[in-house]
């Protein structure tokens, strides 16, 4: 016989009190209730109704998740929501001008590139890509884009594409 | 339309992050479920004690095999589209755990959190027995696989033909060799999902993450005894396949299980971890014994495979027929074996027997080549095959192979290669140049349309398949709009909805030609109905004319000779009192032109890699993968699916394998962190050759699918160049830096 | 995840007060490493500190001409720094070498050195650990020993013959790595008060505590790193070798700084990551390289020194021929070059 030691000490914690949180997402402020143990990822997701940022492994793996936290990509998924009350928050359903409704070039560019398959990791790979233009870090060489566009996996295999419209963009900026 | 580089049309959605994958359709008053998976390999559950988790606060119910509600008895009710022979798994069906991983209870709460921390306070005692799940350990009791339906078209080995062993033994030139191949898993980006929306009357929605919603319907109405118009099940969108929804997988069964207990909605996703928890690339081993005459001609050709499967299904793949196919040899012993483990059953995975079975081969055709003192390439010019012996001697209906051998060993630049292993190196690196053939099914099934003028004059075609990233709603969209002569923008594909006309699961690379076929017929023979109620219209200037007279082209039905004597299409459909013009259509198979012909899709790759003389790193610098797979429908989506095939052959290659702790049975790399599939940074200079292919017998698009053929040459190119770089016959996948140390 | 209090101290003495109240608390800062752990199940905090608004977000010159990293400052920030970037190259490109720029942009400095071993079975709770048993949480024992061990240590590892009290272990880190060969001194701040521990002190060996990953006492709270005057900005490398291009974390990692007086060695640092339960240095065998110029036969004795009684258990034996063979190729190409990394 054998009792699966459980990954619980004794009896089980008390739930978590909700509390009122605002995050202001895409511009616009946003109010929500959420126990600290809802991460970033499942605010967005479940709470928000912002599918648009995607859940790929939940644990910091694949870049799926990507968002912009005050211009800076991270993993939405190992981030509490309610860290970033004072944040502002950017996903995929905010890249477009907000006025126009015209895409960002990086959208545009994914498009025109087949920069994509399936599509899952794509909202994490422009974020990325948006979070990476910002950084101001790569020149436009290939071979540094794809060190810096690494930590967004592509289980369909675009990297090529998603490099030629990461170029292409950077192209036109100059 | 057909042939053109056109944008994806569901690119805008995907970009924006508007396209809804099975998880995300936020449903009002939505549950949520997380999953149990057993800790153990075998055994029995003694105990299972739910009363913790019942006393949180928002935990609904937690199921498990005592209190689950009841279901189909039959085992056939579980069978679906692709279950191979056997019994198919039922989840929470009593105490017996078959696999580690396997799903045992599932915590049912109103809020994803609370859920997932009630799993964790689920109390479980087990009877553990014995487990075996290590392949290496039970060769000697393979066994013949039980053959099935899912054999069609995946056919075991022909019977040996001449004496291999013989002719083996009496060659001038032989090699001999056994090549490994570990687990793999799919982990599509898109996790395992369904969501299932309880309506009135307990009428189910079922948003589910599947390469076939028709096979989901029908599994779920099996399992749960409901009518197919109580059932519908809806996937606009799917994260990645790559095989891992040709079958309804664990959590549609549970989400189901639990609307219908609850009457609520209920979303069950996996974890990444879970996405281990079912089907999965077999462990292979297969020992080959090649021999040549003194002029390079193949003499003797013995290739056996012995590959894993569950205890409850004989799961088969094609992993030794491709050699028959490639090398027609006169003394050839095929072979295909299996061995029951306590595991879940192997499924389907991209290029599923050819990245495995074509991978060996082409690297002892590379290293018989080499003991004969021959170009690898010339070597496989000169043993070219012109018929299929596994089939009967059929010749191909078409195969330009070696247009793919010439332009893409042109383009790589081959005949620069110094031949001699070692001879090519930049400072710490040493460069490889390989080669190697690849070749895949280019199957066709029957499949259903529906075709609709509407009365705005659009096009809105649909069928019951699936678009996993291989292009489908761009490729029919193309497709019918080339037929009825519309502008892209004016025709819309639907997919994925079992309320559309049936189409198969897709799989087997024959989405293309199968609903490609269905769109075709369905839109020619709107096009028929569209041209008979405009010979009728008051006054129209196509009375006399017949349908040979006249061809469709922006948007109106012209006659050839003076295309400027036209009606328009919107004209038509007004005409029709206000009502939309429809058509359905079946395509099927045409058998009598197919059955004396093999059909497939080949290529050939050439790769160069760079290995760090000290590390042992590999690294694939440069491919240029030459494909023939007769028409290309678009070559802008085909070639991502060659490239992404490439993709996938680096990290067959080079990285990705699951490892198990055989004395437990478990998966010790379950997340992405530590299962390595290629980041970015792992992929340069990847290039696509499409070479000029007509078929007029595979189908009647001519087309061939080209989600797997790009795949399967590559890690056997790979393994060829590491071979050329270092001089070492790595004959194990994958080949990690700690081989070439 | 369990249900946790979340709170958000105005002050340090607040949070070394509410960290030393109960053995369940946590700070959390990037929450990179924390957040994943916490969703396996293998830490079960009952309370997070969140210090994201403590002072310590700066990086500061030291008046002896040393920098001050605080504890704060994301690993991105701290790697892009000018000042890092020109005095301490070896530390910006160590930190680039690891995670990815979404982790970078999150994960801090202090949260690096907290950063828990990536061991498959340490991360399964059904699996024996003894690294976890001690929190109650799992079977004992040493399931890697014996195990699927082609990422664990070869150097100062705790084993048995039957792994009942092993540990085989290794700290991931990058950043520490180049931190420990640049002498580097992590400044906490605890109940008793302030103090410095030197980075080589800071991790320990499992010994008979594998549950211990570092000699921090409950309740201290790292607030900066302190990096030493001298930066080795001439003569660095970082060799990382892994099993993809990127987005892995080392089977074998090397930081070298080397100080020259042309062909001659006048100082030198080398420190291993991926070997260890801790970074690996000693300074015996980077004495055995001053005064001498460099050649694969000069460094061989070096490598030999410091992988001395290095041994493998099974899928990691290769680890030892690699970072021998890593070693020389970093010190070779930090005299040669003005410093990179591969």
């Amino acid at each position: 016989m054998l009792t699966e030691t459980l990954p619980v000490a004794n009896a089980p914690d008390a739930l978590p009190a909700t509390r009122p949180i605002e995050l202001t997402i895409n511009g616009k402020k946003r109010q929500f209730r959420l126990a600290p143990w809802t991460t970033l990822l499942d605010a967005l997701r479940e709470y928000a109704n912002l599918t648009g940022t995607k859940k790929g492994c939940d644990h910091g793996q694949c870049g799926a998740c990507t968002v912009l936290i005050d211009g800076k990509r991270v993993n939405a998924c190992l981030t509490l929501a309610v860290m970033h009350e004072d944040h502002t928050i950017t996903t995929i359903e905010g890249l477009a001008d907000s006025a126009t409704g015209q895409f960002h070039p990086l959208q545009q560019a994914f498009i025109d590139h087949d920069a994509f398959q399936c599509g899952y990791c794509t909202p994490g790979q422009i974020c990325s890509a948006v979070g990476m233009l910002n950084e101001g870090k790569v020149e436009n060489k290939a071979d540094q884009i794809r060190e810096l566009m690494s930590g967004n996996l592509c289980r369909c295999g675009a990297y090529p594409h998603i490099v030629d419209a990461i170029q292409e963009v950077m192209n036109k900026d100059r | 339309m057909i042939g053109k580089p056109i944008s994806r049309v569901d690119g805008p959605e995907k970009v924006t992050g508007q396209a809804k994958y099975a998880a995300e359709f936020n449903v009002p008053d939505l549950t949520y479920g997380v999953v149990v998976s057993s800790t153990i390999t075998k055994g029995t559950i003694t105990r299972i004690d739910t009363s913790k988790a019942l006393a949180l606060d928002g935990v609904l119910e937690v199921f498990t095999h005592k209190n689950r509600p009841k279901t189909a008895w039959f085992d056939m009710s579980y069978k679906d589209q692709d279950s191979p022979p056997g019994s198919p798994f039922r989840p929470l069906h009593n105490d017996q755990v078959k696999y580690n991983g396997q799903p045992i209870a599932l915590v049912v709460a109103e809020t994803f959190e609370v859920a997932r921390y009630a799993a964790t306070l689920v109390e479980i005692d087990y009877d553990p027995e014995p487990c075996e799940t290590d392949l290496l350990k039970h060769l000697h009791e393979a066994r013949d696989p039980k053959s099935g339906v899912a054999n069609l078209f995946k056919p075991l080995p022909p019977k040996p033909r001449g004496d291999s062993a013989a002719a083996y033994a009496n060659a001038p030139v032989s090699m001999s060799a056994r090549y490994i191949h570990g687990m793999q898993h799919h982990n599509p980006m898109e996790m395992f999902a369904t969501t299932v929306e309880y309506g009135r009357n307990g009428h189910l929605t079922i948003y589910d993450k599947t390469q076939g919603a028709t096979n989901s319907q029908l599994y779920v109405t099996q399992a749960f005894n409901l009518s197919f118009d109580q059932v519908r099940v809806i996937s606009p969108y799917v994260g990645g396949g790559f095989g891992s929804g040709l079958r309804p997988q664990y959590q549609l069964f549970l989400a189901v299980m639990a609307a219908r207990a609850l009457e609520r909605s209920v979303r069950v996703s996996l974890t990444r971890q879970q996405m281990w928890s079912f089907g999965h690339r077999p462990a292979t081993v297969q020992n080959i014994r090649l021999a040549a005459n003194a002029d390079g001609t193949l003499a003797a050709v013995e290739h056996e495979a012995i590959a894993e499967t569950s205890q409850f299904e004989d799961y088969t793949e094609t992993v030794v027929n491709w050699t028959g196919k490639l090398y027609d040899c006169a003394n050839s012993t095929l072979s295909y074996k299996v061995k029951s483990l306590d595991m879940y059953s192997p499924l389907d995975m991209r290029a599923p027997g050819g990245v495995t079975g074509v991978h060996a081969i082409e690297c002892a055709i590379d290293e018989l080549a080499y003991n004969a003192g021959i170009d690898p390439l010339d070597f496989r010019f000169k043993n070219y095959s012109e018929k299929d012996w596994t089939e009967k001697d059929k010749p191909f209906s078409s195969k330009e192979l070696r247009a793919c051998f010439t332009q893409g060993a042109e383009r790589f630049g081959w005949s620069n290669r110094t031949p001699e292993p070692r001879s090519m190196r930049r400072g710490h690196t040493l460069i490889g140049w390989g080669m190697a053939t690849g070749i895949w099914d280019a199957n066709q099934v029957p499949a259903r349309a529906e075709a609709v003028l509407t009365v705005n004059g659009k096009l809105r075609v649909s069928s019951a398949t699936a678009d996993i990233g291989t292009g489908t709603y761009t490729i029919m969209t193309q497709i019918a709009a080339e037929l009825l002569g519309m502008p892209l923008e004016n025709v819309i594909f639907r997919l994925g909805d079992t309320d559309m006309p049936l189409a198969p699961i897709q799989g087997g690379s024959w989405t293309a030609a199968t609903v490609g076929s269905a769109v075709k017929v369905t839109c020619e023979a709107l096009a028929k109905k569209l041209f008979k109620l405009a010979r009728k219209m008051p006054g129209s200037p196509l009375a006399s004319a017949d349908f040979t007279d006249v061809f469709f082209a922006n948007s109106h039905i012209r006659l050839r000779r003076d295309p400027s004597v036209a009606v328009p299409l919107q004209a038509i459909v007004d005409q029709n009192g206000g009502r939309a013009i429809s058509e359905t259509g079946t395509s099927l198979p045409n058998m009598l032109k197919q059955k004396d012909y093999s059909r497939s899709a080949h290529a050939a790759a050439f790769v160069e890699v760079e290995v760090d003389e000290d590390f042992g790193t590999v690294v694939v610098t440069r491919a240029v993968s030459a494909v023939a797979a007769g028409r290309i429908l678009n070559p802008k989506t085909a070639r991502s699916q060659i490239i992404g095939g490439m993709v996938w052959g680096i990290s067959s290659a080079l990285q990705e394998e699951s490892v198990m702790d055989h004395r437990y049975g478990r998966y010790m790399n379950q997340n992405l962190a530590e299962y390595h599939i290629p980041v970015c940074a792992d992929v340069r200079d990847l290039d696509v050759i499409f070479v000029e292919e007509v078929d007029d017998i595979v189908n009647p698009l001519g087309v061939k699918g080209v989600g797997e053929v790009g795949l399967v040459a590559m890690p056997a190119a790979i393994a060829n160049a590491v071979f050329h770089a270092t001089g070492k016959r790595i004959h194990d996948l994958p080949i990690q830096l700690d081989r070439l140390l | 995840m369990n249900p946790f209090a979340y709170s958000r101290p105005a002050s340090l003495a607040d949070t070394v007060n509410e960290l030393a109240g109960s053995s369940r608390s946590r700070i959390i800062a990037g929450g990179t490493n924390l957040i994943d752990l916490m969703k396996e199940n293998v830490e079960r905090p009952a309370q997070l500190i969140d210090i994201n608004r403590l002072p310590f977000s700066t990086i500061d010159e030291l008046p002896d001409g040393g920098l001050r990293l605080g504890a704060l400052v994301t690993n991105a920030d701290t790697a892009y720094h000018p000042l890092v970037e020109q005095r301490y190259p070896l530390l910006s490109q160590t930190i680039l070498a690891g995670a990815s720029p979404q982790l970078r942009n999150m994960a801090t400095n202090g949260g690096n050195l907290f950063q828990r071993t990536r061991c498959y079975y340490f991360y399964d709770t059904s699996m024996p650990c003894n690294k976890r048993a001690a929190t109650n949480n799992g079977p004992g024992g040493c399931a890697a020993y014996g195990g699927y061990n082609r990422i664990h240590a070869i150097l100062g590892t705790t084993d048995d013959t039957n792994g009942q009290s092993s540990c085989v272990a290794t700290y991931p880190s990058d950043m520490a790595v180049a931190l420990t060969a640049l002498d580097a001194v992590v400044q906490v701040t605890g109940p008793n008060g302030d103090r410095s521990i030197p980075m080589a002190d800071f991790h320990r060996l499992p010994g008979a505590e594998p549950w211990r990953d570092n000699t921090t006492q409950p309740g201290e709270v790292v607030t900066a790193i302190d990096l030493p005057t001298r930066g080795f900005p001439d003569h660095y490398t970082y060799i990382k070798v892994r099993d993809r291009s990127s987005y892995a974390f080392a089977l074998v990692s090397v930081a070298v700084g080397l100080e020259m007086d042309g062909d001659v060695v006048r100082d030198a640092r080398i420190a291993l990551g991926g070997v260890a339960h801790k970074p690996w240095r000693k300074s015996e065998a980077e004495q055995l390289l001053i005064g001498k110029t460099l050649s694969p036969e000069t460094i061989r004795p070096v490598a030999d020194a410091l992988l001395a009684g290095a041994r493998g258990y099974g899928h990691n034996d290769f680890k030892i021929e690699l970072a021998h063979r890593a070693i020389i190729r970093a010190v070779l190409k930090s005299g040669l070059d003005n410093g990179a990394v591969e």
